[in-house]
């Protein structure tokens, strides 16, 4: 056994400091009293899996920082496990039919409460623009008769364009990805956003020419 | 005869076996005895055996703290209560309320709760008024200062969590409201300062998808998961939180001199 010997010549290590410090003569009585002593403090010297003070404490590093590490990690995992794999919102991506079921000069509400987007149909192109208001997230409503969206949360209007003019919106409604998919139907993609103040609205990306 | 005269009910109740095993030190009849008493009990244990005379003169302290500990309790039993009753999904939860105020034995138990959450935002702040006021955030008390301003920010997040779970117009929008404000936060929030340098190469680490507010939401909208979240957090989470620091709060107002008084 490994254990056993290191164990023993730990206790001869520790008996000598115990001692005379540094004597190569044979040991003494009084020395092999202290010795007897020393041992017996380490905890009764060659008993069972002789661990030694020495070799205990250097498996309890060990064991400390074992223990440290998984806590971490349990901490990271903690972390992890609030960001959910899959949402169960509707998609991101999605299709709002064909460009003809719009009206030139109309803002469709019908994709407001399921995707939150308006698709507004201009004489020469399509947009979809957010529904969500851009001073604190609330959800406008269209006011057809003053041509305006108007945020029922602090008051802020946006003309059809989305450009931001009454209430404290700092910047307009933001628009997202219109494309043509292969079936001739119109995708929207909120992945992608385009802003205004960012000069992105003139992207072709952000509207589409019918 | 006359020994068996003198011991009426109470004191045979305080000799019995049953006393003696739950409170230790039978009735208290002197200083000492009495002193044992609160000692020995864990519910006792945690007011001091001698107070100060200024310590219960009401027009110092306003016996601020106390109310909101007392508010604390009125709201954990009455909350535990209506748990019984709401269930924190979108299909449930408004209809829920309203059976708690329409439906359900003593349908003041809701209002009961939410006024006593009313309250307990006052008397918190009045409490720390008053400890401002009387400079008991001075030494030996600034630890305990700091643990009572954290426990003022978790009473305010206990009252911002309880708004959403009504789920009607007002709690959807307040919150969709409050926690945009989380998209700000310095690093955190995926439109905060800092959150730009956290990328690399076109890969946003703070994103929509991963900031602090979809953390807080479970989702991108407050929806179906943010419901559950404030639901947990609300009603086991910040509760768990501020029980701890309730305990140290108590703790350290012994430990650093007792409660302050007039100097």
């Amino acid at each position: 056994m490994i254990m056993n010997e290191e164990g023993k010549k730990e206790q001869t290590v520790s008996g000598n400091e115990l001692g005379q410090g540094s004597t190569p003569t044979g040991p003494t009585l009084k020395e092999k009293v202290r010795k007897k002593e020393a041992s017996a403090s380490i905890g009764k010297g060659t008993f069972e899996e002789e661990i030694s003070r020495r070799s205990f404490f250097s498996w309890l590093t060990i064991a400390w920082i074992a223990f440290s590490a998984a806590t971490v990690a349990f901490f990271a995992m903690m972390m992890r496990f609030m960001f959910p794999n899959v949402l169960f919102e509707p998609p991101q991506s999605f299709k709002v039919g064909y460009p003809k079921d719009y009206t030139v000069g109309q803002v469709d509400v019908r994709w407001k409460s399921k995707h939150g987007i308006w698709i507004i149909r201009s004489p020469e192109y399509i947009y979809a623009l957010s529904t969500i208001c851009t001073h604190l997230g609330c959800k406008p409503n269209w006011l057809e008769n003053e041509q305006k969206f108007k945020c029922p949360c602090h008051g802020s209007g946006f003309r059809k364009t989305g450009i931001n003019f009454e209430g404290p919106a700092p910047r307009p409604l933001e628009r997202f990805k219109i494309v043509l998919a292969d079936d001739g139907q119109i995708l929207v993609d909120k992945t992608k956003i385009f802003q205004y103040e960012k000069g992105q609205w003139n992207d072709p990306e952000s509207y589409l020419v019918v | 005869m006359s020994d068996k005269k003198k011991s009426n009910i109470f004191q045979r109740l305080g000799e019995s076996q049953v006393w003696k095993s739950i409170i230790r030190s039978g009735i208290p009849r002197t200083r000492r005895q009495r002193m044992m008493s609160v000692l020995n009990s864990v519910f006792l244990h945690l007011h001091p055996v001698r107070l100060p005379r200024h310590a219960v003169k009401v027009k110092f302290t306003w016996c601020m703290g106390g109310l909101t500990f007392f508010l604390f309790l009125v709201l954990t039993i009455t909350g535990i209560l209506l748990m019984f009753y709401y269930r924190p999904t979108v299909e449930y939860a408004y209809t829920d309320m309203i059976d708690l105020g329409e439906q359900v034995p003593l349908g003041i138990m809701r209002e009961i709760h939410r006024w006593g959450a009313h309250a307990m935002v006052i008397t918190v702040w009045l409490h720390m008024f008053r400890v401002f006021m009387t400079g008991s955030y001075k030494p030996p008390r600034e630890f305990n200062w700091v643990v009572g301003v954290i426990l003022l920010t978790l009473t305010l997040l206990l009252s911002f969590t309880g708004y959403l779970l009504p789920w009607d117009q007002l709690a959807i929008w307040a919150v969709t409201v409050g926690s945009n404000m989380a998209r700000a936060t310095p690093f955190l929030g995926h439109e905060g300062p800092g959150a730009a340098l956290l990328a690399l190469g076109d890969i946003n680490f703070v994103n929509i998808g991963s900031d602090v507010k979809f953390a807080l939401l479970g989702g991108r909208f407050v929806g179906e998961a943010a419901l559950l979240r404030f639901y947990v957090l609300h009603c086991i989470g910040l509760p768990f939180i501020v029980m701890i620091l309730m305990a140290i709060h108590f703790w350290r107002i012994r430990k650093d001199g007792g409660i302050s008084g007039p100097t």
